[in-house]
């Protein structure tokens, strides 16, 4: 009896019986003409070809070097300076405060502070340099830079036979203009911009009102110091 | 009228139906006028000849190979090649200077003398079954009186070679390719020559331009009596179409070069221009059963229409190969590889025995005489016992559910 059960493949799942698939019947299924489906098939690669002529949804190749797919605003290549304004030297938002040269994991951030004759900080980076063979994409730089300098660009097309020179970006490269970023990522751009802006405003604010503080106060010693100077007249004449 | 056009015929209105042999008149015109002897003028004519066919087919070769993906390009929704020149037309140049210029690699194991034979013994049986077949009513490089036989004898030959290819490379790829194809080349060979006899009973005749010559008449003055268009031609079009796709090795029977499963199988140790040989050993292949498969069922040069015959022959010929071509193509790009084991229980369960069947079913029919009374009984001839093999071995036939007990 057991030998029949192993022709119908009952023992060849138990392991060790040297077989390790079991083959079985398919399900019986209704009859229809054998090769039928070979022509449903036939027919579905017949309507791909003839419609990939007129149907311009098929066709989705993007013929790359001269054509290109837009990117969408969630891709984040390597990191840029922004500037505001046409003058990417003045413009630059970027005060050389080192946070993103010290956070960077592969540390392939190098800053140079640009200072007077003196010595005094001009709060503007002499050198910035970012190593793009070092640099890991993890857009921590952009995270937390306070002063909504540097964002990750949209780039791809990085390549060069320079890999020393080509591969380090500098000042001349990496400054692009805060309406590249508004295009490049329009929702955090116009975010940023709107932020800026009121922080602007609140400072002037702020300025003003220290400005009319101070000058309230100057007044104030001022007549202060004119009362004062007037008692000091007084008690001089009655001295 | 010129002296060509009484030799061959009147003039056509599109090409002339001598054209393709213009060559070889010419040579054996100026080899007589300076009175060369006969020998030496047949020879070269011949020489002519079978230089003409292969040009032809190298040139379609190349033009194929950039079709090829094209079609499958757009079968599969994309563009294909198309930055080699106008439309990727200088691709196959490209191609070809790639694989020339390619290092010619033999491995250490190999056998290096088969190992650069087989590719030579792949191109030169193609080449030799292409001589063979009529292009068109005048157009037939090598008239031999048993032409399908020396087609199909040459044609085998081709096995030796990819056997040849396996042993020599000295590796277990190519050795297992090989033997995947000796086995499927040797069981489509069955069906292959045995669906093909209907026609020899029917035109009593091996020799192939006769094949054709009697397919030339038509029924009701309009219908083609192509071989085709009878039960027994119908079914033997079919078996013999199929069988032709795995003897050309190509998909969905192209397991022995399975990228998938061996590497590119007997071709695996090759590179640069025996790698280029072998490729165009399987398209010359490819273009010869091609012309065997229309000669034997689709009329081989006859117009399709009896009106239509002021088209030159030939070009009746070459349309109805781009039409077998294309279907080859169409086929690739629509099904996948099957598996060694459907593909052996498919030739041997049902390739082979619809095969036989043609052939009582070709005698009744030329017993009876065609015409409706034919029909009547050959239909049920092939019809019957084809349903019965489906459903008996339909359940076989198709892909089996595996249970795998172990990868689980």
């Amino acid at each position: 009896m057991s030998i029949f059960k192993k022709w119908r493949g009952h023992s060849a799942r138990r392991p060790g019986s040297g077989q390790n698939a079991r083959t079985t019947m398919a399900a019986p299924t209704r009859w229809s003409m054998p090769g039928l489906g070979l022509f449903k098939g036939l027919a579905v690669t017949a309507r791909n070809m003839i419609q990939s002529y007129y149907r311009k949804e098929r066709m989705t190749t993007v013929q790359y070097p001269e054509e290109r797919a837009p990117i969408s605003p969630n891709f984040r290549n390597f990191p840029f300076l922004c500037y505001d304004g046409d003058d990417p030297v003045a413009g630059l938002r970027c005060t050389a405060c080192s946070i993103c040269e010290k956070e960077c994991p592969p540390q392939c951030i190098y800053i140079v502070l640009d200072r007077d004759e003196n010595g005094k900080s001009l709060k503007r980076p002499k050198l910035f340099d970012i190593d793009i063979s070092v640099c890991m994409n993890c857009g921590i730089c952009a995270e937390v830079c306070p002063f909504d300098s540097i964002y990750m660009d949209g780039q791809y097309e990085m390549s060069t036979t320079d890999r020393f020179g080509g591969l380090l970006l500098g000042l001349g490269r990496l400054a692009k203009s805060a309406d590249y970023h508004m295009k490049l990522r329009p929702l955090e751009a116009s975010e940023v911009v709107a932020r800026r802006k009121a922080d602007e405003e609140k400072k002037l604010a702020a300025q003003a009102a220290k400005d009319a503080k101070a000058k309230a106060a100057k007044e104030a010693t001022a007549k202060a110091a004119a009362e004062t100077q007037a008692a000091a007249a007084g008690k001089g004449e009655t001295a | 009228m010129s002296l060509l056009d009484m030799t061959y015929g009147g003039p056509s209105l599109l090409a002339p139906e001598w054209l393709p042999r213009l060559p070889q008149r010419w040579v054996e015109m100026l080899l007589q006028y300076y009175h060369a002897p006969e020998w030496l003028v047949s020879l070269a004519g011949f020489a002519v000849a079978a230089g003409t066919v292969v040009l032809v087919f190298l040139g379609a070769f190349a033009l194929l190979s950039l079709i090829e993906r094209k079609t499958l390009a757009r079968i599969q929704n994309r563009i294909g090649p198309n930055r080699a020149g106008w439309f990727g037309l200088l691709q196959p140049v490209a191609d070809g200077i790639k694989m020339l210029t390619k290092e010619d690699i033999v491995p250490t194991k190999a056998e290096w003398f088969l190992h650069l034979l087989a590719p030579i013994l792949i191109v030169v049986p193609s080449m030799l079954a292409l001589g063979v077949i009529p292009y068109g009513r005048e157009w037939v490089p090598v008239r031999l009186e048993l032409g399908l036989l020396f087609f199909f004898a040459v044609g085998t030959l081709t096995e030796m070679a990819v056997f040849m290819a396996g042993w020599a490379s000295g590796s277990k790829f190519p050795m297992l390719g090989a033997m995947r194809a000796i086995s499927q080349m040797v069981s489509y060979e069955l069906p292959l020559i045995i669906s093909s006899l209907g026609v020899i009973m029917v035109t009593g005749s091996l020799s192939l331009p006769a094949i054709v010559e009697h397919q030339g008449t038509y029924h009701q003055g309009f219908f083609p009596a192509w071989n085709i268009f009878t039960p027994w031609g119908l079914s033997a079009t079919l078996v013999f179409f199929i069988a032709s796709i795995a003897e050309a090795n190509r998909c969905p029977f192209d397991l022995p070069e399975g990228e998938s499963e061996i590497v590119a199988g007997h071709m695996t140790e090759y590179s640069g221009f025996k790698y280029a040989l072998f490729f165009m050993g399987e398209y010359l292949g490819l273009f010869a059963i091609s012309g065997l498969f229309i000669t034997l069922f689709l009329g081989g040069w006859q117009a399709p229409l009896p009106g239509l015959t002021f088209i030159p022959s030939w070009l009746w010929f070459f349309a109805k190969l781009i039409a077998v071509i294309f279907c080859h193509l169409w086929i690739r790009g629509t099904f996948p590889r099957v598996r060694i084991d459907q593909l052996m229980r498919f030739a041997w369960l049902c390739l082979i025995p619809m095969a036989l069947l043609t052939i009582p079913a070709a005698g009744i029919w030329v017993l009876i005489g065609g015409g409706l009374k034919g029909w009547l009984v050959t239909i049920p001839l092939l019809l019957i016992p084809w349903i019965i093999l489906t459903t008996i071995f339909n359940r076989r036939l198709a892909p089996q559910t595996r249970t795998y007990t172990f990868a689980d």
